[in-house]
């Protein structure tokens, strides 16, 4: 058993875990943040996408020990208050999600797309980043749309609107 | 119509909860003193169970129990059961072996569960898992119809003598055979329909809790259909009286079929937790979702087409092989019989049809229905030929079908269905349009010039919603009835809850069940609770699957709004001293016609809780219920244009134009609508350029996780092209037809002929890989 602390969402935590304890199993089990999801065993599905330090990060691929120390976002942490952060409000606008189990690593995703490449994606660039996420249910479409329309939002200052 | 009524492009009110990471799934649920549990799965296709130590495993850190199948059977849990009897030609029923939830003596298929670990944590579970010392005899194993069929094949279940579960037939042999000698054109095809994993993104997982004190039970479960999963735990595998069974499915990540069954994990999960005490969790990884998901799809055909020398289609023949994996799961039977066979007309006038069906056992997991369950096997079969039958005759493929086409309804077939309505050639006018087909010849040069191969291929799908009536049903041997179950309660303040036998696992209920209700009541969406998913909440339901939630769910609610209606209307008329007949709601007033009279609905539901006022003899209180069982099927149809360039050097293939033209009758909210079709022309085009299950001949799954089967991914995809075209199904109350399987259902022939008419070459098989597509452009054996 390992101490391991770190600061998720802006709040400090810390828990005690094996050292084999996955970074999505910590989140979820130690911290009760359950809406980072497990979908495979292999690293290949996304649903677990959290913020490390800023970067997009499968945390079923890393050890809460190799967090501990970093600041983690999770997608309980993304709105401000009531308000929705644009990705998300554009995931609902443009029906992005159907049954939301892949949703929130598809946000988050997402963010850390737009934060990368700004307001130069385009569908392709889209389409090939979201490589690392399987979303079952909605054929990727509306995501895509979902997207590109958030990343063209955060681009533009509220007063142009 | 109101701003959130039917028609609407509402957006959906469940999505807060998903986008902010606030859904509730099983996995998610947390219990005071919850233990976990970890299957101790076989590694052999096929072995007897000779002995199994657990002394070791009991020994390690946190363990609590080691359950064997021997303790379950000796407690008297029962076998799995399959829901629906179906009859061999000879009038013999199918032939079952038994199927226990952990396996006493034989396992047949590789992941098949013999043992479970109960222990505090989830790693310490998995790692006793790993200690408990099985000892197996091996068997020799069969994974294709093949091999089970052959004279010397392994038997799997004694009482199914040649692994044949059953010989099953439908239609007029006499009368095929008649118009096929009379025929003037016979084409003959080989067509295999790939087995294919549902792999919906949640895994399942159970969490059972047992209340010693009021001796109940509780189960959490990823489930399509909470109250089927009661009655079958109660009735059959004797877990609980059902009075003392509580089925919760809360949100639930997708479901495609795979998720309407009682699994082997949920019963021992319940038995466990009375047995030690304490409530247990199960979640599946992904290799095990794999392993023990039920399977779709897995048909071998043979199919001949009879014409006559006006290329009008005589008779169609079939003779399919279904492989049903090693146990026979709860809907299994029917997947290839009634749900199949009855579809093999399409959209076309077929004088004679004769099909016959062999369910096989073989050593691997079990199959049942996925995302559109046999119809799109019969699509995929039918459209296979009509565009090989349109390219043998040198014929435009359109103009083969136009002329072949069902033009007037209601169409008896000669496989059971009578279609009620539709207009097939409005939905392939509607596809040419938009694909502009014209233009093809010339796109096609253009490609050419870059140097890829370009092909375009059609699909008229039609597919069969809401499977009924009851009465029917259960003359062809299922063992449920097929309707639903709606109350409808109207508070005193005037705000609706909805409770519903349907399930959402995706399909966005919450919103479009709620904009039914301000349609009728002229109140918001948000004034509108929908209840689902607990059966201490709802009385009973269906669940949802084949796509029969809003044909036949929302019909439940259509009528008992009726009723709520017309009692609201004679407290209206009471309370405004007018006539009942006068009485008409409209944006959420009850007014007088022809006056100025009105209320707000709210103060009419008000009166009716007051009870101060009411007329003379009505009891207070306003909520209604319903049980609504449907006439008929409803017939959804259309046409899909899919265009594809290849690469001829490396032989993939890109989905450059893909058009959907669909008839699902009334929609409710064409957002959700289009969402279900995307998601579903996904699936479909997964299956025919990616997805395939692949077995060893010893019966190891060699694609068992998400780096080899593989999964669209969003790269894989172009965006969709959606059209509408609509005839109101004139069976229900609201004319919907139903959205959920279409694109499931339409897609995989239209890619397949797009393929075949790139490259020229007809002999191409799901999944159409780069590898397959490089050797048929390349004349080489593919390489499978
Ligand atoms: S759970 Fe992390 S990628 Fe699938
Ligand atoms: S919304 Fe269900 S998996 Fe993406």
């Amino acid at each position: 058993m390992t101490t391991v602390s770190m600061t998720v969402n802006g709040r400090q935590v810390s828990a005690d875990v094996e050292d084999r304890t996955l970074l999505v199993d910590y989140l979820r089990n130690a911290i009760n943040l359950t809406g980072t999801h497990v979908g495979c065993d292999t690293s290949q599905c996304g649903a677990c996408v959290v913020h490390v330090d800023g970067r997009a990060v499968k945390s079923c691929t890393m050890l809460a020990v190799q967090a501990s120390g970093s600041a983690v976002t999770t997608i309980e942490g993304l709105a401000t208050g009531d308000e929705l952060h644009p990705v998300q409000a554009a995931f609902r606008e443009h029906h992005g999600l159907q049954c939301g189990f892949c949703t929130p690593g598809m946000i988050m995703t997402a963010v850390d797309m737009i934060r990368r490449h700004g307001g130069q994606l385009d569908e392709a660039t889209v389409r090939h980043e979201l490589e690392g996420n399987i979303c079952r249910c909605t054929g990727y479409h509306n995501i895509v749309k979902a997207i590109l329309d958030a990343a063209a939002k955060m681009q533009m200052p509220a007063a142009a609107e | 119509m109101g701003m959130e009524g039917i028609g609407q492009r509402v957006v959906r009110k469940e999505d807060k909860r998903f986008i902010t990471g606030k859904g509730k799934y099983t996995d998610d649920v947390k219990l005071v003193g919850m233990t976990h549990a970890h299957f101790v799965r076989s590694p052999h296709a096929h072995a007897k169970v000779v002995s199994i130590d657990s002394a070791a495993a009991l020994a390690m850190p946190g363990v609590i129990a080691v359950l064997t199948g021997a303790e379950l059977v000796a407690d008297r849990i029962g076998n799995l059961i399959c829901g629906w009897m179906v009859h061999s030609k000879d009038g013999s029923p199918m032939k079952m072996g038994a199927y226990p939830a952990m396996a006493p003596e034989t396992v047949r298929y590789v992941g098949q569960a013999v043992a479970v670990v109960i222990a505090e944590t989830k790693n310490q579970a998995r790692d006793a898992a790993e200690a408990v010392a099985v000892e197996y005899e091996e068997l020799p194993a069969a994974t294709t119809v093949a091999a089970a069929l052959a004279p010397d094949a392994p038997q799997l279940h004694p009482e199914a003598a040649g692994n044949r579960v059953y010989e099953w037939s439908i239609g007029d042999k006499a009368a095929t055979e008649a118009a096929f000698s009379g025929a003037a054109h016979v084409v003959s095809m080989d067509i295999t329909n790939n087995r294919l994993v549902p792999n919906p993104m949640e895994p399942r997982s159970a969490v059972a809790n047992y209340d010693s004190g009021d001796d109940a039970l509780t189960l959490w479960t990823t489930s399509q259909n909470p109250h089927v999963a009661r009655l079958v735990l109660s009735a059959f595998y004797n877990i609980a009286p059902e009075h003392k069974l509580r089925v919760i499915a809360p949100d639930v990540g997708g479901g495609f079929g795979s998720k309407i069954y009682i699994y082997p994990e949920e019963i021992v999960c319940l038995w466990a937790a009375r047995k030690v005490n304490r409530p247990i969790k199960w979640t599946s990884d992904r290799t095990e979702a794999f392993l023990t998901d039920a399977h779709g799809r897995d048909h071998i055909s043979k199919a001949e087409m009879a014409f006559d020398a006006d290329h009008k289609i005589l008779g169609l023949r079939v003779h399919t092989y279904a492989n049903f994996g090693a146990y026979m799961s709860l809907f299994s039977s029917s997947v290839p019989t009634y749900l199949y066979a009855t579809l093999l007309s399409g959209q076309y006038v077929i004088p004679a049809i004769y099909a016959e069906v062999d369910g096989v056992y073989t050593n691997t997991v079990p199959v049942d229905a996925y995302r559109g369950a046999g119809r799109p096997e019969a699509t995929y079969l039918l459209e296979r030929m009509m565009e090989t039958a349109a390219r043998q005759f040198g014929l435009d493929p359109t103009d083969l079908r136009r002329k072949n086409f069902i033009t007037s309804f209601p169409y008896q077939t000669p496989v059971i269905m009578t279609y009620d309505a539709g207009d097939y050639n409005a939905s392939l006018d509607a596809a040419l349009k938009a694909v502009d087909y014209a233009g093809f010849p010339a796109r096609k040069a253009a490609a050419a010039a870059r140097g890829k191969l370009r092909g375009i291929g059609f699909s008229c799908y039609i597919e069969a919603c809401g499977i009924a009536p009851s009465k029917a049903v259960g003359s062809l041997g299922a063992g449920v009835g097929l309707w639903e179950s709606a109350e409808v309660r109207v508070n005193p303040v005037g705000t609706v809850e909805v409770l519903t036998g349907s399930h959402s696992h995706g399909q966005g209920h919450e919103t479009t069940f709620a904009q039914l209700i301000s349609e009728r009541l002229g109140i918001g969406i948000d004034q509108v609770s929908i209840v689902h998913g607990d059966t201490d909440k709802v009385q009973f339901g269906m669940g949802t699957y084949g796509s029969r939630s809003g044909a036949v769910g929302m019909s439940a609610i259509v009528k008992a709004m009726d009723k709520v209606e017309a009692k609201a209307r004679k407290i209206a008329a009471h309370l405004m001293e007018a006539a009942e007949g006068d009485i008409v709601i409209e944006g959420g007033e009850f007014k007088v016609a022809g006056t100025d009279k009105k209320m707000p609905f709210a103060l009419v539901a008000l009166a009716a809780y007051t009870g101060h006022n009411l007329p003379d003899g009505m009891e207070p209180g306003l909520k209604e219920g319903a049980f609504y069982d449907p006439t008929n099927f409803t017939f959804p149809a259309g046409t899909y244009v899919c265009e594809v360039e290849i690469d001829a050097d490396t032989g993939k293939t890109e989905v450059v134009n893909f058009v959907a033209a669909d008839d699902f009758g009334r929609m409710i909210n064409p957002m959700i609508v289009e969402g279900q079709v995307h998601g579903g022309l996904a699936q479909g085009i997964g299956q025919a350029l990616l997805e395939g299950t692949v077995y060893s001949d010893d019966g190891q799954l060699m694609t068992a996780s998400y780096m080899d089967y593989c999964m669209p991914r969003a790269d894989d995809l172009p965006s969709f092209d959606l059209h509408h075209t609509t005839t109101l199904c004139p069976g229900n109350p609201l004319g919907i037809k139903g959205c959920g399987e279409a694109g499931a259902i339409g897609s995989p022939p239209a890619v397949i002929n797009a393929i075949t008419d790139a490259i020229g070459h007809n002999d191409m098989s799901m999944p159409a890989t780069p590898a397959k597509v490089w050797a048929a452009i390349h004349g080489r054996a593919a390489a499978e």
